[in-house]
């Protein structure tokens, strides 16, 4: 009933449709068969015209009219596709985007700016509508069969030259949010409105009458010159609530003797009102009428025999071929397939969504809470059936989590637009290629991304890939690559932008430095410490400074983007080959599976995913401690640090002492801790912008016993004790590095 | 009884599925007392589907009880949904005459 709900799916849907759009005109090109995809944008910008028009949304219906009007003569094949029009059809996209925009915001009027954008293009598109095809038009295989319109032939016709829509609306049209008059003066943009007369027979007594419910029909004369599918798609959002009828102009009579008999008024009432509306000239009422009843006195003799099909009357009547009504039927078939598709799909509020997970998070604290009760009664019964609810509830979680996976697709997707923008800006000729794009992540995580991701591929193509002549010495391909993958590594997802352009100069990036003072002269970083460089504030090696990057803003924004969400970037780059960056981020932000430590007397929790293995600290490495800070586990070098010192935990070391060994982008540590309390199912809670600066820590959680535990940030951790056994002399470097910023 | 000046009825602002039940309950009382009801629609900023039939019911059920309903004062609103739905012959009260919305 909420017209403000309707109008937010509303905006939803558009918005989606506006991507499909864009989708199919970023494909279009390199299609043989472009059929698909003309009707694909054509459906998109006829739909988003359709909705507009029921929410009198003027701006945009006029808009996406001149639009559509154009897409229809590609359709036709009147038009061909070229890369002018794909670039004016992706400006109509972006200016449909904004006029939504102000939808949402409220504000109808957009600003002159806009609207003389507005009319810039419809002036273009204008120019296409003109009838002077600017190439050759395109032989008919490219053209997609138009559909078949089903049309009365034979005799007996009625000389009415208009449509005539008979309309019973079902009791719950105005609850569902929509009214009958605006579908009247969307109809009035097809045509003219010749006459329409108000039938109120279905409305009950004063005391019976619901005034939310709806009671009311039309019978409307309409001159106009859409096709039937037009007018159809007048009442799309209705049909369902609604009983329709469209007479084509020259209907038979047939098509009346029907039409009165659907309908629960009385006949001769409802025949009145045909004649009222000018659909029906009283003689060819009489002739109805009459034809009616000999079929009433015919049925009723044959009555035994079995129900006709519609169809089949209708092709007895000859009202219509049996090669249409197969198409009609197929079509409809068609619909209901879209329709049951559609409705797999439930579109929820991400903030009912929140709050089921926060829910559960309770959930999960209370369980563990009732699990360590369970425990210290010792009753066998009891703890198997906390084990059993424990485990429903690990399920919950799971299922819950997943409700808000998203598959990345949608957000590469995105960048075929940026890629194709900004190579026609910089005059490089280059490529996207996606891969992994089933690859799913947290919702959350998918919206913060998209800035960063943008920011790095708009580099590589300003940056990393050189211009076609430098491309030719260097023996590589006149067309750049821009690559976007992803995939899952042990509970986190790596998302790579990688390009096969100039790669990262690692002396110039070097001197830079220095220049700037980042750096202090006869420093030998390693190569990784290098490429970090570039993620620093204000750092820029690019000698030109373009519109898109370059400036050296926005790297450093990108690095401390992708810290916020608990992930990092690495860098692989080769000089002339080419550059990787690999952004690394943990799936989900809320709840995760967890390994309990204890150090002291204080709890941890290590993400489960990230543990490797559990091993017993030897007596013989416990005495080497003070010598070395590297284990042999199985014949490799592990570097640990030790949870005790690095908290400075009170309390007497004990006896016996575990190592945990993780890993992390491929990098293996081992923490020392005290006693291993097994999993725990964790949820997290963000720490305090106090505790924002401190190292090692991720956030905190709450154990079943109402303490708090704290979260390891173990990749922070892992590349602390790496860093710190590495080599004793980069250690040194790094304390430079810290000074000369 | 018989000699009760026509009631008055007021409607202010808009006239629509979100005000149709509460706009119900105050007319009907009215409907039941007064052979004369006269409908003051000048303050009507926005009339729908819902509104529209209100104002239909109420004209029927006037009839039937041998009353009369007058509609009045029908604010630019009012008007073009009357008009477009070709019902100002239906209410038969005077109105300022429009050109044609379609």
């Amino acid at each position: 009933m909420n017209m403000d709900q309707a109008l937010q799916t509303f905006i939803v849907e558009s918005r989606e449709l506006l991507q499909d759009m864009e989708d199919g005109l970023l494909r279009i090109e390199g299609e043989a068969d472009q059929s698909e995809s003309v009707n694909a944008i054509f459906r998109a910008a006829h739909t988003i015209k359709g909705s507009a028009g029921l929410f009198g949304l003027d701006d945009i219906v006029a808009f996406t009219h001149v639009l559509e009007s154009v897409l229809d003569k590609v359709r036709g094949g009147k038009l061909a596709v070229d890369p002018d029009l794909v670039a004016l059809f992706l400006l109509c996209g972006d200016h449909m985007a904004t006029l939504v925009n102000h939808v949402e915001r409220g504000s109808e009027a957009s600003s002159a700016d806009e609207q003389l954008a507005g009319s810039a293009l419809v002036e273009k598109l204008a120019r296409y509508l003109e009838g002077q095809p600017s190439a050759a038009p395109q032989q008919s295989a490219v053209a997609p069969p138009r559909e078949p319109t089903v049309e009365s032939s034979g005799g007996g016709l009625v000389d009415n030259d208009n449509w005539h829509i008979s309309l019973r609306f079902g009791r719950d049209v105005l609850r569902n949010g929509m009214d009958p008059l605006s579908f009247f003066r969307y109809l009035g943009t097809l045509g003219e409105i010749v006459r329409i007369t108000t039938i109120t027979d279905a409305m009950p007594s004063a005391a019976e009458m619901d005034a939310e419910s709806c009671y009311l029909g039309y019978e409307i004369n309409f001159k106009s010159a859409a096709d039937k599918a037009a007018i159809e798609g007048v009442f799309e959002f209705v049909r369902e609530d609604c009983n329709i009828h469209i007479l084509p102009p020259h209907s038979r009579v047939d098509d009346f003797v029907e039409l009165i008999r659907d309908f629960p008024e009385e006949d001769l009432r409802l025949g009145e009102i045909l004649v009222r509306c000018g659909t029906l000239t009283r003689n060819e009422l009489e002739m109805v009428l009459e034809i009616q009843s000999q079929e009433d006195a015919r049925a009723e003799k044959a009555s035994g025999e079995h129900q006709k099909h519609l169809g089949e009357i209708a092709v007895e009547h000859g009202m219509v071929q049996q090669e249409v009504v197969e198409a009609a039927l197929e079509k409809q078939k068609q619909v209901k397939d879209t329709k049951a598709k559609q409705q797999q799909l439930v579109r929820v509020d991400a903030e009912k969504l929140d709050q089921l997970i926060n829910l559960i998070g309770e959930l999960v604290i209370a369980g563990a809470g009732v699990n360590i009760l369970a425990q210290r009664s010792g009753q066998p019964a009891l703890l198997e059936s906390v084990s059993t609810l424990g485990r429903l509830v690990e399920e919950v979680r799971d299922s819950a989590l997943n409700l808000r996976m998203v598959q990345i697709g949608e957000t590469f997707n995105r960048f075929q637009r940026v890629v194709r923008d900004v190579s026609k800006d910089l005059g490089k000729d280059i490529a996207l290629i996606i891969s992994g794009a089933e690859t799913e992540l947290d919702k959350t995580v998918v919206e913060k991304i998209g800035d960063p991701l943008t920011h790095l591929v708009r580099n590589s193509m300003d940056h990393g890939i050189e211009n076609a002549e430098l491309r030719a010495q260097r023996g590589k391909p006149a067309r750049g690559t821009v690559r976007l993958n992803a995939y899952h590594e042990s509970g986190s997802i790596v998302i790579e932008v990688s390009d096969d352009g100039g790669g990262l100069n690692r002396e110039r990036i070097l001197a830079k430095a220095i220049e700037k003072g980042i750096v202090a002269p006869n420093h030998a970083l390693s190569e990784q410490e290098v490429f970090r460089l570039i993620f620093e504030a204000g750092f820029s090696t690019a000698e030109q400074v373009s519109n898109i990057s370059g400036r050296g803003v926005g790297m450093d924004v990108v690095r401390r983007n992708i810290e916020a969400l608990r992930g990092n970037i690495e860098i692989e780059s080769q000089y002339t080959v080419g550059t990787t960056i690999r952004i690394r981020l943990p799936l989900t932000l809320a709840i995760i599976d967890g390994f309990l430590v204890g150090v002291g007397r204080s709890s941890f929790v290590i993400p489960l995913d990230m543990v490797l293995e559990c091993v017993e600290m030897s007596e013989q490495d416990r005495q080497a401690l003070r010598e070395r800070n590297y284990v042999n586990l199985r014949n490799e070098v592990l570097p640990f640090i030790r949870l005790r010192d690095l908290f400075e935990a009170s309390g007497e070391t004990p006896r016996r002492e575990n190592i945990v060994v993780v890993q992390y982008a491929g990098q293996k540590a081992g923490l020392v801790v005290d006693g291993l309390l097994g999993e725990f199912q964790t949820v997290i809670k963000p720490l305090g912008s106090i505790f924002q600066h401190l190292k090692g820590i991720g956030g905190s959680t709450i154990l079943g016993s109402g303490e708090v535990a704290l979260i390891l940030d173990v990749p922070s951790l892992v590349q602390q004790v790496v860093a710190h056994e590495a080599q004793p002399v980069s250690r040194q470097r790094a304390n430079d590095l810290a000074l000369a910023q | 009884m018989n000699d009760t000046p026509a009631c008055q009825f007021h409607v202010v602002g808009e006239m629509t599925i979100y005000t149709a039940a509460e706009t119900k309950a105050r007319l009907m009382p009215l409907l039941a007392q007064c052979p004369e009801l006269e409908i003051d629609l000048s303050q009507v900023s926005e009339l729908d589907s819902a509104g529209l039939q209100l104002l239909i019911l109420a004209k029927r059920e006037c009839a039937e009880r041998n009353g009369n309903l007058h509609l009045v004062g029908h604010s630019p609103a009012v008007l073009e949904v009357l008009d477009m739905c070709d019902m100002t012959p239906f209410f038969g009260d005077p109105v300022v005459i429009s050109s044609p919305t379609h």
